[in-house]
């Protein structure tokens, strides 16, 4: 269990049919949870992402770092099985979480219970904020409105909105600002209980101070949630990340470079490309 | 630095489309497990196929019975006996008359309160906004209404008589919001970079609109043109009053004369063993729209490549 | 402002092209009303509702003018093609845009597309020689409200249809998107996300098809009977308001044609009441 512990509970109410949240050791004691061998897509002939093998440890923050098309948005979706979604999309490798086979697994609704994903432009429901949490919760079989309302002011709280929206819960979502509309999306998210977040660049159509907001909510996820962020500023990806993996497209696909702990990429990176690019001389 | 081979299509969340059709993909999630699920299923299936099946036997009973019309005298001889027998030949020239004259009156007027819409005024101008709900009003409003106003004003107050012209010009007024709004999207198409250009280079307004915009915008004119003539073409209850019912070749404009659909109507429902040739109008009427059809897709479809490899 | 002599004689052509265009609806109001008022001054409005049948032939002293029966034909027959025809032209939507697969979404939107394009007296003479004959088998005369209700459904199920398409392609894909990553199924992002979002689009695909069914003529001048009665069953005869300008228009003379221009003016009120609702739905959707 984390030690630094905030107010708000691990274990969701008694009753509840999402699992509780298992928490991995802080991120001094490294655990792989992800393991990614070998994967590339292609989108009909087109090779996208070439041969990317990756481990990413629970309960860190890892950052996928790169210029823009190389193929990280495309990893990512390769880990809660969104490519499923492109037609002629075909891919290649093997991805485990935890025990689970990504690609093999009949049970996808599971998988994307499981595996949360924040999109770059934060897209709600065009429904109100309560039930962009409810809805998903009750698709994924909590039946007691109870429950549901207690969840729902529970993640508002963990997402620091629960203050700014408890008088207006069933507002539309789409009034909120672009700040609060990504980090209802966070919460509806982390609702369903997922052990792991995928968050596609998810600060950049934000403005700095809620950019930070959502950083530091990030942060604070450390240890709780096993988070991959994809994301363009160096500087944000050097406060938040344990571990980096940076892509680079050079022909055609794109390919992982380099990886290993945040400090190590940041500080003292051994590939030239990755020398260049983390120096902001290319890309 | 993008990749100049990679895709650079994407939605507004970043996810990658290239490759991604407009239709929406569901993927592994969208198994039938649950009772809401599968009956909605069933429900948009059923709704499908009795939809098509529908449509199968209207168009399969137009066919079948139609058929045995068609022939060659058919297209050229006149009708005898009421219209149980012979041909629809003045019919045929009728409906080709009353359409001319529809597009000679509509197209003007049409192309000319398009460009006014889309390049003179700005959208939030009060004319504008008047016109544009006038035009709104004028796509709803009933064809049989359309039948007493023509009635009342060409026929009577313009002293035309029942008569093609009558006819041609009512059915001017009923084609002319379908025109507008085509014509106006073709013309909002046209790059603005085309009109910036003419403008920095001192070409006045007329002249950019006359051989610039106008000439780029002729595929949308097209598409507005022949849905107009389609919605025409269609077109009864406003004609009945307005060109007539006699079915004799039409000497000029001001002779009364029948067009296609009104021959249909008058054969089924007030001529007794008249269907069998109501079919056979019936028949050709669709043959014109279906050709009408291919022609919107067809000039749709190259207008759409060709603002896409300009864009 | 105008850099040359000819594009002044340009905007002003233009502007008379506006013009002229708008003047076209005020026109038919105007005519409309010439030709109806004087008969509505002679006969009186409470005489429209209250006379005992619809016999304008005998002038505006002897004759009954009581549109009523007529009013509830059109409502009825309007309001059960709505029915029938909004689920099922929604549906159709749904259809092609979410379950078919693309090929089939293709060819079934085309096939809607042709729908739209059949012209309503085809409509109508497959109305009389399949329909009505089915009817009468089993439950005569035939030509009826069920007729009528059953052809006019057909008629604005691709109306409904087409523009609910057009509502649904223009959800931003992003919704479905987000929908997948939640694991949310299909039929419950058809239902919670898809249709309350395009909510807007949906009625004004209704609002559209009403107004059709409203002022459609032939095709219900075919198969309705054109019996002037307030029905009792589906499969009584009835007259529309747009029958009977077609059927009497012919022969009207003085205050009967004035009686119909009447008919006229009542559909044009109905129709710009739709426009309305229509239009204000369109602008309240766009600020959502």
């Amino acid at each position: 269990m984390n030690a630094e512990k905030s107010e708000v509970p691990d274990e969701p109410e008694a009753g509840a049919t999402l699992g509780p949240v298992e928490a991995g050791p802080p991120c001094c004691v490294p655990q792989p949870w992800i393991d990614v061998q070998d994967l590339a897509v292609y989108y009909g002939s087109k090779q996208v992402l070439a041969g990317v093998s990756l481990t990413i440890h629970r309960g860190c923050v890892t950052a996928l770092i790169g210029p823009s098309g190389c193929g990280k948005t495309t990893f990512l979706s390769s880990l809660n099985r969104l490519t499923d979604l492109i037609p002629g999309c075909r891919v290649a490798g093997r991805i485990t979480i935890g025990s689970l086979d990504v690609r093999a697994t009949k049970d996808v609704t599971s998988l994307r219970r499981n595996v949360g994903m924040i999109f770059q432009k934060p897209n709600p429901f065009p429904l109100s904020i309560r039930k962009n949490i409810e809805m998903p919760l009750k698709e994924h079989g909590v039946r007691s409105r109870q429950e549901r309302t207690a969840i729902v002011e529970t993640v508002l709280r963990e997402v620091g909105l629960w203050e700014e929206v408890k008088d207006r819960l069933d507002a539309s979502a789409l009034s909120l600002s672009g700040g609060q509309q990504q980090r209802l999306c966070i919460a509806r998210a982390i609702a369903l209980r997922p052990e792991v977040l995928l968050l596609d660049e998810p600060c950049s159509a934000l403005d700095p101070i809620a950019s930070r907001v959502v950083e530091e909510l990030l942060t604070s996820f450390r240890g709780r949630y096993t988070i991959v962020v994809v994301t363009h500023n160096l500087q944000q990806a050097r406060r938040i990340a344990d571990y980096a993996a940076f892509f680079w497209a050079a022909g055609g696909a794109g390919s992982l470079i380099e990886h290993g702990s945040g400090q190590r990429i940041f500080d003292a990176p051994e590939q030239p490309l990755t020398i260049a690019y983390v120096n902001g001389k290319a890309g | 630095m993008p990749d100049s081979n990679s895709p650079e299509a994407r939605s507004k969340d970043g996810l990658d489309l290239s490759g991604l059709s407009a239709r929406p993909q569901f993927g592994a999630a969208s198994a039938l497990t649950t009772i809401p699920g599968l009956l909605l299923a069933t429900a948009v299936w059923s709704v499908a196929a009795i939809v098509s099946g529908l449509f199968l036997w209207i168009i399969a009973d137009i066919v079948v019975q139609g058929l045995p019309s068609l022939s060659w005298t058919f297209l050229t001889e006149s009708p005898r006996n009421a219209g149980r027998e012979g041909g629809i030949a003045p019919i045929i020239v009728s409906t080709l008359l009353v359409l001319g004259v529809a597009i000679v009156a509509a197209v003007p007027l049409g192309v000319g309160t398009a460009v006014l819409l889309a390049e003179v005024t700005q959208t939030e101008n009060w004319f504008a906004r008047l016109v544009r709900r006038s035009l709104d009003v004028l796509a709803g409003v009933p064809s049989i209404v359309f039948g007493l106003f023509g009635n009342a004003f060409f026929c009577i107050t313009l002293g035309l008589g029942f008569s093609i012209l009558s006819g041609g010009l009512t059915l001017a007024c009923m084609v002319l919001p379908i025109l507008i709004r085509a014509t106006e999207e073709g013309i909002r198409a046209v790059p603005r970079e085309y009109r910036s250009g003419a403008a920095a280079l001192g070409i006045s307004r007329t002249m950019t609109l006359w051989r610039l915009v106008l000439p780029a915008a002729v595929p949308g004119i097209v598409v507005g043109l022949v849905l107009g003539i389609g919605r025409a073409l269609a077109e009864t209850a406003a004609l009945i009053f307005t060109s007539g019912y006699v079915d004799r070749m039409p000497g000029s404009l001001f002779d009364s004369g029948r067009v296609l659909s009104v021959h249909i109507f008058d054969l089924s429902m007030n001529v007794a063993g008249g269907d069998q040739q109501a079919y056979g109008a019936a028949l050709i009427l669709i043959l014109m729209l279906l050709v009408i059809n291919i022609i919107v897709s067809y000039v749709g479809q190259r207008y759409l490549r060709h603002t896409a490899s300009t864009s | 402002m105008f850099p040359s002599r000819r594009d002044f004689l340009l905007t002003w052509g233009l502007r008379g092209c506006g013009v002229l265009t708008a003047s076209v609806v005020l026109m038919i109001l105007g005519f409309l009303l010439r030709e109806s008022l004087p008969t509505i001054s002679r006969v009186g409005i409470d005489r429209f509702l209250g006379d005992a049948t619809w016999h304008p032939s005998s002038g505006a002293e002897g004759g009954q003018f009581n549109l009523v029966p007529m009013i509830v034909a059109t409502l009825l027959t309007t309001a059960g093609a709505v029915l029938v025809a909004a689920p099922v032209g929604i549906a159709a939507a749904i259809f092609s845009h979410y379950y078919a697969p693309r090929w089939l979404g293709v060819v079934f939107a085309k096939i809607i597309e042709l729908l739209a394009g059949i012209p309503s007296v085809v409509y109508g003479l497959w109305g009389l020689t399949v329909l009505v004959p089915l009817i009468a088998q089993w439950q005569p005369p035939g030509p009826s409200l069920l007729a009528a209700v059953i052809v006019l459904s057909m008629m604005i199920v691709p109306t409904i249809g087409l523009f609910a398409s057009a509502a649904f392609q223009s959800l931003p894909i992003e919704h479905l998107h987000a929908a997948a990553a939640l694991g949310l199924s299909r039929p419950r992002f058809i239902l919670s996300v898809a249709l309350p979002a395009s909510r807007s689009g949906l009625f004004t695909a209704i609002i559209l098809g009403t107004g059709r069914a409203i002022g459609e003529t032939m095709a219900v001048l075919m198969v309705a009977g054109n019996v002037v009665q307030t029905p009792d069953s589906l499969f009584q005869p009835v007259r529309t308001i747009t029958a009977n300008i077609a059927l009497e228009m012919a022969y009207a003379m003085g205050d009967h044609r004035g009686a119909l221009f009447v008919c006229g003016l009542l559909l044009m009120g109905m129709v710009i009441v739709l426009v309305a609702a229509a239009d204000r739905l369109g602008r309240g959707g766009a600020r959502a």
